[in-house]
C-alpha cells in the first residue's frame, strides 16, 4: 500500500470537487473492495476523500412510488429494509446473497456498484492485465477462465463484474444519480452504468473523474413476482458462476411480462432483452422457458475453462422463470 | 514399570478447552502479537518468475523510503550454508535442515523471496517493497504434472521413510485373470493447508543467542532447522509458541518468516517482525501435490479382492524432493493375495510440498475408497458388504496382527445410526422436488505413532503441579488433554495443574504432527507424573514425622488431592509443603515406538466408518451437503468434547477435498492462480450440515499407557470419499477429477422436466 492523503467530505459537491481536483484521488466509504486493492498495490490512489460520512445513508419513498435509496446505505440495511424486502424481494435476495455479514455491514450501495473484477489476473501485477495496466495484454483469455465472461466481452478483457445487488437493480429498471464537481447532477440507468471493455476495459463505468454516485432510485414494483438465483460452487461467500435475476407476471396460463438479468457473465449486469419480448404474451411452458433461456445466451461464447457457464446459465435460466412462474 | 495410574474417571471427560477463554477474551498471545518495544517490519518481496536468475536488483528507491531501515537481497545477505541436495540423507534430516533464504541469485520458483525490505511500520516496508525493481532472466519451466509423466522416477523413499514400493503375489498376472475388474484413474489438485494464522515470526537477538517467537507446531524442528541456516549452534536459538492459528502440517519447518526475521533482527541488531501474506502463503509455506492415481481392483464374483493394483504419480519440487505417502494405507486396509503400491515422481519448478493434514491418506484415500464404491456397484454388492468380504485377519502386507481394528464394527454401526439399509444402490433415482439425493460411505485408516519425548512435572508447596514440555496446542486440545492426564495420574484436581507448552526451553518432544502428539507429550508426561509419585512417596517415607514412614510405597493411592496408604491419609499438599517445602520435581520421557516390540509385532492403526448424503440441484448440478455421520475406533478417547472436535474437523476438509479445494497452477507461469481465500474455497458453515461423530469403546494396550490412538488426521481420511460416492449415487455421474464442481456434472446431468 501506497501512502496517501486522506479528507473527509463535507458535502457531496464537495467531495466530487475534491476528487476531481487531482487525477489520482479516488472516492472511499465501506472501503471492502478499495483497500484490498491498495493492500496489492492494485489501487494506487495518492488521495482518498471519505465520502461514508455523507448524509446520502437513508432510503425514502418517492412520489412516484418508488424509492430512493441514498449511496451511503449500507449493503445490510438496504437488504433489511421492509419496503425493500416486499416491493423489491429480488433486491433483498440478491444483497444478502453476496459477500459475507461482515462485508454487507461495511459496503455501501454506490461502493457496491462500483466494485472491480475479482478476476485473478487482475488480482496480481506481475501478470499482464489490460484493465491494471493497458496494452499488457489478458492473461485470462488462454489462462485460467472458470470466472469469466461469456457475453459481451473482448479479446483485450473478459473480466466479470461481480456484484449480485447490480443485477437485481438492472432488472428493477433502477437508474443511479450523480453529482458533478460542478454540481450538475444526472441520472444512469443501472443497465448503462457499466461499459463493456472492447479495447478499453481500464474504462469500467459511464462516470468522468469526480463524478460521484449520491443515490439509486427504483422505479415502482413492476408487478409479478421477484426471484434472485445465485449458482456458486459453495454455500456461501463466493462470487456467481451465474445468477438471474427474473421478474415474472402471469396471467391465467400466460406469462404476461418477464424481466431477465444475469449476473457473472459480463463487465455488467445483462438485461437478456431478446428473451423478455419472447416471453411477453407466451403461454408459461417448459418450451417456454427452454426457448427464453436460449435466446438469453444468444451470442454467448466460452473461453475454455469458462464454457460450462452456457448451458448452466440457460438451465439457471430455465429452471428460474419456472420457479417464479409455479409461485406466481 | 509398574502401572499406577488411577482411573479417577478425568481422562475422557469432555472438558472445555482450558484454554478457550483465553482465547474468547483475546488474550492468547500470537507470534506477530507479541508485542516488543523497538520491533522493527519486514516485508517480503516475491520473485514475479518461477525460474531463471535475478540479472539486475535496483534497491536505490526502496532504500531511500520513509521508515525504510534494511533491505536485504541476495547481494547483501548475510551469508548462509548452500541449500544442498535435493534429498537429505535421513528423513530427521528433511526437517532440521538449513533454509537459506536470500542466497543466490536464482530463482526457483514463483514468488520466492527475492528481497527483504524491513521499516519502522509493515506498511512503509510493503510500500518501499514495490519500489523495488527486479530484472530477470527468465528460464523455461516445468509445471504441468500430467504433461511430463514420461519422466516420472521412483523415489528412494516416500515421506517418514516408506518404501517407495510394495508387492506380495503376483499383481500382473492376477488381475488380468480376475472375474471383475476396475481399473480408474483419478486425478487429485494441489491444494494448501490455510490456516487462519499466517506463518510469521518475531525474532530477538540477545548477545549472541536468538529467540523467535513464531507459529510452530514442532519446536525442535524450528530449533535445529534455524540454527543450521544461521550456523549456530542449537542451544543458541530460542523458540517460542504457546499458541497457534492451526498448521495442518504446514509449521512443522522453518519457512521464511523466520529466517528472515532472525537475519535482519541481527543485522539491524533490534528486533524484526515477519509475517508472510496470505497470498505468499501459496508459494511459501507448502502445499499439498497434485497427483494422478491408478487403482485397479480385481475381484471373484463373490467379491473377495485377488489383485490390488495401486500407483500414484505426484508433481514434487526439483531442488527439494518430497513424496507423499499416498499408496501407503492401502498396504494395511484390504485383504488381497496380489498387490502392488507405486509411487513416482516428477519434478516441477514448485517450492517444496510439505505435510498436510493426512499425507498420504488424505489423496490417497479420496481416490481409493471411491474406487472400492466402483468395484462395489460393478459385483452388484452393498459398498459395506464388499469392505466386509475383504477384511483381513493379519496386516496383509507385513504379516503381523493388528493391535486393534474395529473397521466392520464402525461401518455397521454407521449404517444402523445413518438408515443406510434406505439407500437404494441405483444411482440417480432418489428425487426431492429439484434436488436428486445420494448416499455415500468409506473408510477411513490412519496409522499410531509415538515419538520420542520428554516432560518434567513439579508441586511445589500448594499443591500446585506445573507440567513443562516444548509440545505445541495447534488448536487440538493439547492443553486440555495434558491437564487431564495430570490430574488423573497424581489425583488431583484440573484446577492444581498448570501445563506450560511452546518453550523450546523446556524439555524436547515430538510436537504436533501425524496425529502423535497426545500419545507421544500425553506418555512421556504421564512417566514423569509416576516418577514424580515416587519422588513424593521416597520422601514420605523416609520422614520421621510422616503417616507414610516406612511404608510400602506401591500400596499408595493418589486420589482427592490426598494420598491414602490404607487407613493412613494425608493430603499432598500439606505433606509437601510439610517434608520437601522447597517442592519437588521429576522428568519422564517415552522413546520413539517405531522400533518398539508393540509396532514390529503389531500393526497399528486407528479406523473409522464415514457416512455422507448429498443434494444435487438438478437444474444446477450444484452439491450440498446435508448430513454426515462417522462412527470411529480410535482406541481410548482422552476427551470426548476435543476429540469431536478433531473429528468434525477432518470431516469438513473431506468435504472441502471432495467438493471445493483446489489451488490451481496457470503452467506457462508456474503460479497458482486463485492464492486467496475468496477464490481458494474451504466449506463455510453453510456447507457444513449437521455432523455426527460416535466413538466405539475401544481399548489398544498395545498403543500406549492410556490405550488411545491418534486421531487428529482420522477425521480426514475416507471423508471426501464418503462424499464423493453420495454424488455417484445422487446423480450416476462419476468424477474422477478432483474437486468435484458443479461443471464436472453438467455435460452428463440430464434435463429434468419442469
Amino acid at each position: 500500500m501506497r501512502a496517501f492523503t486522506y479528507e473527509r467530505a463535507g458535502d457531496a459537491r464537495e467531495a466530487a470537487a475534491a476528487v476531481a481536483a487531482r487525477p489520482e484521488a479516488k472516492f472511499i466509504s465501506g472501503g471492502t473492495n478499495l483497500l484490498d486493492l491498495m493492500k496489492l498495490d492494485i489501487e494506487r490512489p495518492a488521495h482518498l476523500v471519505d465520502v461514508s460520512r455523507l448524509p446520502l445513508d437513508r432510503i425514502e419513498d418517492t412520489p412516484e412510488g418508488g424509492l430512493r435509496i441514498g449511496a451511503q446505505v449500507r449493503n445490510s440495511d438496504l437488504a433489511a429494509d421492509p419496503r425493500v424486502r416486499s416491493r423489491y424481494p429480488v433486491l433483498s435476495q440478491a444483497l444478502l446473497a453476496g459477500a459475507s455479514g461482515q462485508i454487507r455491514n461495511k459496503a455501501s450501495t454506490g461502493g457496491n456498484l462500483l466494485q472491480r473484477t475479482r478476476c485473478y489476473y487482475f488480482y496480481d501485477r506481475n501478470m499482464p492485465c489490460n484493465k491494471r495496466e493497458p496494452g499488457s495484454g489478458c492473461s485470462a483469455l488462454e489462462g485460467f477462465s472458470r470466472m469469466h465472461a461469456i457475453l459481451g466481452a473482448s479479446e483485450a478483457c473478459i473480466a466479470v463484474h461481480p456484484s449480485d445487488m447490480a443485477v437485481a437493480m438492472a432488472a428493477l429498471d433502477a437508474s443511479v444519480e450523480t453529482i458533478s464537481p460542478d454540481g450538475e447532477t444526472r441520472a444512469i440507468p443501472v443497465g448503462d452504468l457499466h461499459r463493456l471493455p472492447g479495447t478499453t476495459p481500464n474504462v469500467e463505468t459511464e462516470l468522468g473523474h469526480g463524478e460521484m454516485i449520491t443515490a439509486v432510485t427504483l422505479p415502482p414494483a413492476p408487478p409479478g413476482r421477484q426471484i434472485y438465483r445465485k449458482v456458486r460452487d459453495r454455500a456461501s461467500y463466493a462470487f456467481a458462476l451465474v445468477s438471474v435475476a427474473a421478474i415474472v407476471e402471469a396471467s391465467g396460463d400466460g406469462i404476461r411480462s418477464a424481466r431477465i438479468a444475469m449476473g457473472g457473465v459480463a463487465a455488467k449486469p445483462w438485461r437478456a432483452a431478446e428473451a423478455e419480448r419472447a416471453l411477453a404474451g407466451a403461454v408459461a411452458s417448459d418450451r417456454a422457458y427452454t426457448d427464453a433461456a436460449e435466446a438469453a445466451l444468444v451470442g454467448a461464447q466460452g473461453y475454455g475453462g469458462n464454457d460450462f457457464k452456457i448451458p448452466l446459465a440457460k438451465r439457471t435460466v430455465r429452471q428460474t422463470l419456472a420457479a417464479a412462474i409455479e409461485r406466481a | 514399570m509398574a502401572e499406577t495410574m488411577t482411573n479417577t474417571g478425568i481422562i475422557g471427560r469432555p472438558i472445555d478447552r482450558i484454554d478457550g477463554p483465553l482465547k474468547v477474551m483475546g488474550r492468547a498471545t500470537y507470534a506477530y502479537e507479541h508485542a516488543m518495544d523497538g520491533a522493527a517490519y519486514g516485508y517480503i518481496l516475491g520473485a514475479a518468475i518461477a525460474k531463471g536468475r535475478i540479472a539486475a536488483i535496483d534497491t536505490a528507491e526502496a532504500e531511500q523510503a520513509p521508515g525504510v531501515l534494511h533491505v536485504m537481497t541476495h547481494r547483501n545477505a548475510p551469508p548462509q550454508p548452500d541449500f544442498g541436495p535435493a534429498i537429505t540423507p535421513t528423513v530427521p534430516e528433511v526437517f532440521t535442515r538449513a533454509r537459506p533464504m536470500l542466497a543466490t541469485d536464482r530463482v526457483r520458483y514463483y514468488d520466492e523471496p527475492v528481497a527483504l525490505v524491513v521499516a519502522e511500520t509493515f506498511e512503509a516496508a510493503r510500500a518501499a517493497a514495490g519500489l523495488i525493481k527486479v530484472r530477470y532472466k527468465e528460464e523455461p519451466g516445468v509445471f504441468d504434472l500430467r504433461a511430463h509423466l514420461a519422466d516420472a522416477y521412483a523415489p528412494k523413499r516416500t515421506n517418514a521413510g516408506f518404501e517407495t514400493d510394495s508387492a506380495v503375489g503376483d499383481f500382473e498376472a492376477a488381475f488380468p485373470a480376475a472375474a471383475v475388474k476396475i481399473d480408474a484413474t483419478y486425478r487429485t489438485p494441489y491444494e494448501h493447508h490455510n490456516p487462519m494464522e499466517p506463518h510469521a515470526t518475531l525474532a530477538v537477538w540477545s548477545g549472541d543467542g536468538v529467540t523467535i517467537h513464531t507459529s510452530a507446531q514442532t519446536l525442535a524442528n524450528f530449533r535445529a532447522g534455524l540454527a543450521s541456516t544461521l550456523g549456530i549452534p542449537p542451544e543458541r536459538v530460542r523458540v517460542v509458541s504457546p499458541f497457534l492459528g492451526g498448521g495442518f502440517g504446514s509449521k512443522l519447518i522453518i519457512h521464511a518468516d523466520t529466517v528472515l526475521a532472525a537475519l535482519a533482527a541481527r543485522v539491524l541488531r533490534r528486533p524484526v517482525k515477519i509475517a508472510l501474506t496470505r497470498q505468499q502463503m501459496f508459494a511459501n509455506a507448502g502445499h499439498r501435490a497434485e497427483m494422478i492415481q491408478q487403482v485397479r481392483l480385481g475381484a471373484n464374483p463373490d467379491g473377495r479382492l485377488t489383485a490390488m493394483g495401486y500407483e500414484v504419480w505426484s508433481a514434487t519440487s526439483s531442488f527439494e524432493e518430497y513424496c507423499e505417502q499416498t499408496a501407503v494405507f492401502a498396504r494395511s486396509l484390504y485383504a488381497a493375495p496380489n498387490r502392488l503400491t507405486r509411487h513416482r515422481l516428477v519434478g516441477v519448478d514448485l517450492n517444496r510440498g510439505e505435510w498436510m493434514r493426512s499425507p498420504g491418506e488424505a489423496p490417497g484415500m479420496l481416490a481409493f475408497e471411491c474406487a472400492m464404491d466402483e468395484l462395489a456397484e460393478r459385483l452388484d454388492l452393498d459398498p459395506i458388504e464388499l469392505r466386509i468380504r475383504n477384511e483381513p485377519t493379519e496386516d496383509p502386507e507385513r504379516g503381523v496382527p493388528f493391535s486393534t481394528r474395529n473397521l466392520v464394527a464402525c461401518m455397521q454401526e454407521g449404517a444402523r445410526r445413518f438408515g443406510w439399509e434406505s439407500r437404494n444402490p441405483v444411482p440417480g433415482q432418489v428425487r426431492e422436488g429439484r434436488k436428486l439425493i445420494g448416499y455415500g460411505m468409506a473408510a477411513a485408516i490412519r496409522p499410531n505413532y509415538i515419538g520420542a519425548s520428554t516432560a518434567q512435572v513439579s508441586i511445589d508447596a500448594d499443591g500446585q503441579v506445573t507440567a513443562r514440555l516444548d509440545m505445541t496446542d495447534i488448536g487440538t486440545g493439547t492443553y486440555t488433554i495434558l491437564t487431564q492426564i495430570a490430574a488423573e495420574n497424581l489425583g488431583v484436581p484440573l484446577s492444581a495443574v498448570r501445563i506450560e507448552l511452546g518453550d523450546s526451553n523446556f524439555p524436547k518432544t515430538a510436537g504436533s504432527g501425524g496425529s502423535w502428539g497426545a500419545a507421544s507429550a500425553g506418555s512421556a508426561l504421564h512417566n514423569a507424573c509416576n516418577a514424580l509419585k515416587e519422588k513424593i512417596m521416597a520422601a514420605a517415607r523416609s520422614s520421621e514425622g510422616s503417616p507414610f514412614h516406612g511404608a510400602n510405597a506401591t500400596d499408595a493411592n493418589f486420589a482427592g488431592g490426598a494420598i491414602t496408604i490404607g487407613d493412613r491419609s494425608e493430603r499432598l499438599a500439606d505433606l509437601v509443603r510439610r517434608i520437601v517445602p522447597e517442592g519437588l520435581e521429576a522428568e519422564g520421557s517415552v522413546a520413539a515406538a517405531r522400533e518398539s516390540a508393540a509396532y514390529t509385532d503389531y500393526s497399528q492403526h486407528a479406523y473409522g466408518a464415514h457416512f455422507a448424503e448429498v443434494a444435487v440441484d438438478c437444474d444446477t448440478g450444484e452439491i450440498r451437503m446435508r448430513r454426515m455421520l462417522s462412527v470411529i475406533g480410535a482406541g481410548r478417547i482422552l476427551n470426548a468434547k476435543t476429540a469431536r472436535s478433531q473429528i468434525i474437523g477432518g470431516m469438513t476438509w473431506g468435504i472441502g477435498a471432495a467438493l471445493m479445494e483446489e489451488t490451481v497452477l496457470d503452467s506457462r507461469h508456474g503460479h497458482f492462480v486463485n492464492h486467496d481465500l475468496a477464490e481458494y474455497h474451504v466449506p463455510v458453515n453453510g456447507d457444513v450440515p449437521g455432523m455426527e461423530v460416535v466413538f466405539l469403546e475401544e481399548h489398544d494396550d498395545k498403543a500406549n499407557p492410556f490405550g488411545s490412538k491418534g486421531l487428529g488426521e482420522l477425521g480426514v481420511c475416507g471423508a471426501g470419499a464418503a462424499v464423493a460416492n453420495a454424488v455417484y449415487n445422487a446423480t450416476g455421474i462419476r468424477v474422477r477429477e478432483f474437486p468435484i464442481t458443479l461443471d464436472k456434472l453438467l455435460p452428463a446431468l440430464p434435463s429434468t422436466a419442469i
